[in-house]
């Protein structure tokens, strides 16, 4: 059986193989956001740290000539970046989601200020990351293009199963939850809520700002506003997830996979020329399933989500 | 702490013009730093809670000029083209407020963060966050631009209005989705607009590359017809070179029927309560839900009115990427107005001289126009954060629990938890509210037996709430 030219097997394998791909920029930024909701601090600015951490990436990586280094340079720069968070949010008290806006403006302006000042005209590229195959899976023919991804992409499948040991199975994460759920007990403890609040954004930043260098890393250059929204996708597949590592993973494999069919389509169309689609197979309305599913979530249709009781609300000693 | 920030309304267009250049900053701080003194004289009060309102704002400004200069003082190396005559700031102040022309341009860039600004300032108003003004800019565009081409021969003054309103409307029930859902499910709205906005942008994307694409010949861009004529706002100064369009009075107007509605109407008054004090508003016997509705479909319709009359006056087409980047940009100018709706008037015409005045920066200097998103990203750190301002020019600080203010008590509601199950943590802060009932809405008694029922000493006891 073909579609547009391809094996069913092939279609299937690119389709799951680039589920993969895409979702990875959004496991990682929901992590992200994952520890710093847990502590107790909302992060709509997952974007912002994204954006950030595609830029450090890029420049780093331009600076040193190793895309590696990049990878620091971007951890590095949203975990910056999460440290201004923490301090607007945990210290000086401001409305977490306006300082989530504040750092989403402020790196969409930095980013884009520097980036025309100094690579507009010239914009030299950052070198790649090669890629790393598991060893006998990734010589099959059709379905071995699942098993060889960039670093990032195994970093992200790595860093759902610690980040779900953390949470769930060491004290740092019962401290993470305790402070988010009733940082007053907490306190009364002896976990020093300030501390954990400020080391968790700062983490999860640090996380986001990994997702963030995917998107450099992938098409090994920068472009203004390249996380293009997908921060906010991947703080919908943390709510999606029930604030759960495994489960927000999951959430973003789901919405990896309406975009690589999405993109599937799109190469389709453009392939085969002819563009009468039915109306839930045009690329724009398949692309807006997640958002679609993620308000029927939130309105509790499939099951109520349960945030961290106390997030959102900055602790008054 | 509501009501402080209306009192100052008579004082802000007289700070309009000191915004705009970042000075007259140390003559207030005398007046600033008043903290309670026992029974001041009317003007004096009317003075410290002024200077208490505008001078953070102000010098939130000024600091963030002063910051984005170091910025492209670093980059460039060059302090002549910061402060040059032909330099960065000389260049956004010509071409913000240069000429009378430029002014004209201004403020008519200054519209639609007008519009967009006060539908997120009356969203926080009822405690509401209302990300979702460019996804209801968009609905409402790409409708009013439907209107406005696909009805033909329909004489001058209906079809503009026409147009209009569905544009309106769009506007409102797109934005009356997220009150419906976080009324009824207490489904956040924060979410629920992220992602309706991207709805709304890709269902806008699909219509104008398919359906209401612009077929004529040699056209590849995603972009509707031009509207008729007939469906075109008026432009104030024909025969000149000054554009402005009538939206703009229309706007400032609209910012005092948003005043008037909050202050003297009984949905008004109720929205408010509901942002200060779920718990007690709902004891009080109003409809939690019918407010959070009625506020997310007005903040939607005012957002839907951004995008009609700057398809109707400006555009007169909608096309792809139009309204990109307001959503933000109005949750900014909103909180730098502190949800006033005259001080959004004022913060919108800031943004508007920004942004009109970036293309002339670009132009002379080279730099970047992401400079602005810089300086309104500083400025709306500095206002929000306004202990660092306070710390930075000694100003002595505001009572406690003023400071973070900035948004109802109910917004710092938890992401998830519906308005209903909100923390009641600042009961006391209903006493002023409960006193002035009577006094700020007159009309409340004529209403409905409910509002009377209401009237009927029910406010003590919510305030009593522990």
């Amino acid at each position: 059986m073909n579609i547009c030219g391809v094996a069913l097997d092939i279609l299937i394998a690119s389709v799951l193989a680039t589920t993969i791909r895409v979702a990875t920029p959004l496991t990682l930024g929901a992590l992200g956001g994952l520890f710093c909701e847990r502590s107790g601090v909302v992060n709509i600015a997952i974007e912002g740290m994204m954006l950030m951490g595609a830029f450090s990436a890029y420049v780093v990586g331009v600076l040193t000539g190793s895309l590696w280094w990049g990878l620091v340079g971007a951890i590095v720069a949203a975990g910056l970046m999460g440290l201004l968070h923490a301090l607007l949010s945990v210290t000086f008290k401001v409305d977490q989601i306006i300082s989530g806006t504040v750092i989403n403006i402020l790196a969409f302006g930095l980013t884009g200020f520097f980036y025309d000042q100094f690579f507009n005209r010239n914009a030299p590229s950052p070198g790649q990351l090669p890629t790393l195959g598991i060893p006998v899976l990734s010589d099959l023919e059709i379905w071995g293009r699942l098993f060889n991804h960039q670093p990032v992409v195994w970093a992200a499948l790595l860093l759902v199963a610690v980040t779900h040991f953390v949470i769930f199975f060491t004290p740092w994460g019962l401290r993470t939850r305790a402070v988010g759920e009733h940082p007053r007990a907490a306190d009364t403890v002896g976990i020093n809520v300030f501390f954990m609040r400020y080391a968790n954004v700062i983490i999860g930043a640090g996380i986001a700002g990994l997702g963030g260098a995917y998107f450099t890393v992938e098409v090994s250059r920068f472009s203004p506003g390249i996380t293009g929204g997908r921060g906010f996708i991947a703080l919908a597949a943390l709510i999606f997830g029930n604030w759960k590592p495994i489960n927000a993973w999951l959430a973003t494999l789901l919405f990896g996979f309406t975009q690589a069919i999405q993109i599937n389509i799109q190469q389709c169309v453009s392939a085969s020329g002819s563009s009468d689609l039915p109306f839930f197979f045009l690329p724009q309305i398949v692309g807006l399933l997640p958002y679609v599913v993620t308000i029927i979530v939130l309105a509790g249709f499939v099951g109520r989500s349960s945030p961290p009781a106390a997030v959102g609300v900055p602790y008054d000693k | 702490m509501l009501y402080s920030w209306e009192s100052n309304v008579s004082a802000i267009s007289t700070n309009v013009d000191r915004t705009a250049g970042g000075s007259g900053s140390s003559s207030g701080s005398d007046g600033g730093g008043s903290g309670q003194p026992p029974q001041p004289s009317f003007l004096a009060s009317v003075w410290a809670q002024s200077s208490r309102s505008f001078l953070v704002p102000i010098l939130a400004i000024f600091t963030a000029l002063v910051l984005s200069g170091i910025v492209i003082w670093i980059t460039t190396g060059d302090l002549q083209k910061v402060i040059g005559p032909q330099g960065a700031f000389a260049g956004l102040w010509q071409g913000a407020v240069g000429t009378p022309r430029n002014i004209a341009a201004t403020l008519m860039t200054a519209t639609p963060y007008i519009f967009a600004g006060l539908s997120v300032a009356l969203a926080f108003k009822c405690g509401l966050f209302n990300i979702g003004a460019e996804g209801q800019l968009a609905a409402g565009a790409v409708t009013t631009a439907y209107v406005g081409y696909a009805i033909k021969g329909m004489p001058f003054p209906f079809h503009l209005i026409l147009a209009l309103a569905a544009g309106l409307i769009a506007g409102m029930l797109w934005g009356a989705i997220p009150g419906v859902l976080k009324a009824f499910t207490g489904a956040h709205e924060v979410i629920i607009t992220i992602m309706l906005n991207y709805i709304a942008l890709g269902i806008v994307a699909y219509l104008l590359g398919g359906p209401m694409k612009d077929r004529t010949p040699g056209n590849v861009q995603a972009r509707t017809p031009l509207i008729a004529s007939e469906a075109q706002l008026p432009q104030l100064f024909a025969g000149t070179d000054w554009q402005m369009h009538l939206g703009v009075p229309i706007a400032i107007m609209v910012a005092a029927l948003v005043y008037w509605f909050l202050k003297r109407t009984t949905w008004g008054f109720e929205i408010k309560t509901v942002g200060a004090n779920p718990h007690a508003a709902r004891y009080a016997g109003m409809s939690v839900p019918r407010s959070i509705i009625v506020a997310m479909g007005l903040a939607g319709m005012l957002a839907g009115a951004a995008g009609a009359f700057e398809v109707t006056g400006v555009t007169h087409r909608h096309e792809l990427g139009f309204g990109a980047g307001y959503g933000f940009d109005s949750i900014a100018v909103a909180l730098l107005g502190r949800t006033n709706p005259f001080g959004v008037v004022a913060a919108a015409i800031l943004f508007g001289g920004l942004k009109s005045g970036a293309s002339q920066m670009q132009f002379n200097t080279q730099i970047s126009g992401s400079i602005i998103s810089v300086v309104q990203g500083l400025i709306l750190l500095f206002v929000a954060a306004d202990v660092i301002i306070t710390w930075l020019y000694r100003i002595k600080a505001r009572p406690v629990g003023v400071s973070m203010a900035l948004a109802p008590a109910a917004l710092a509601a938890s992401v998830g938890a519906s308005a209903a199950e909100t923390p009641v943590e600042d009961a006391p802060e209903m006493e002023p509210i409960a006193q002035s009932y009577p006094k700020t809405d007159p009309d409340m008694g004529d209403d409905s037996p409910t509002t009377k029922e209401r009237g009927s000493g029910r406010y003590e006891a919510g305030g009593e709430e522990p």
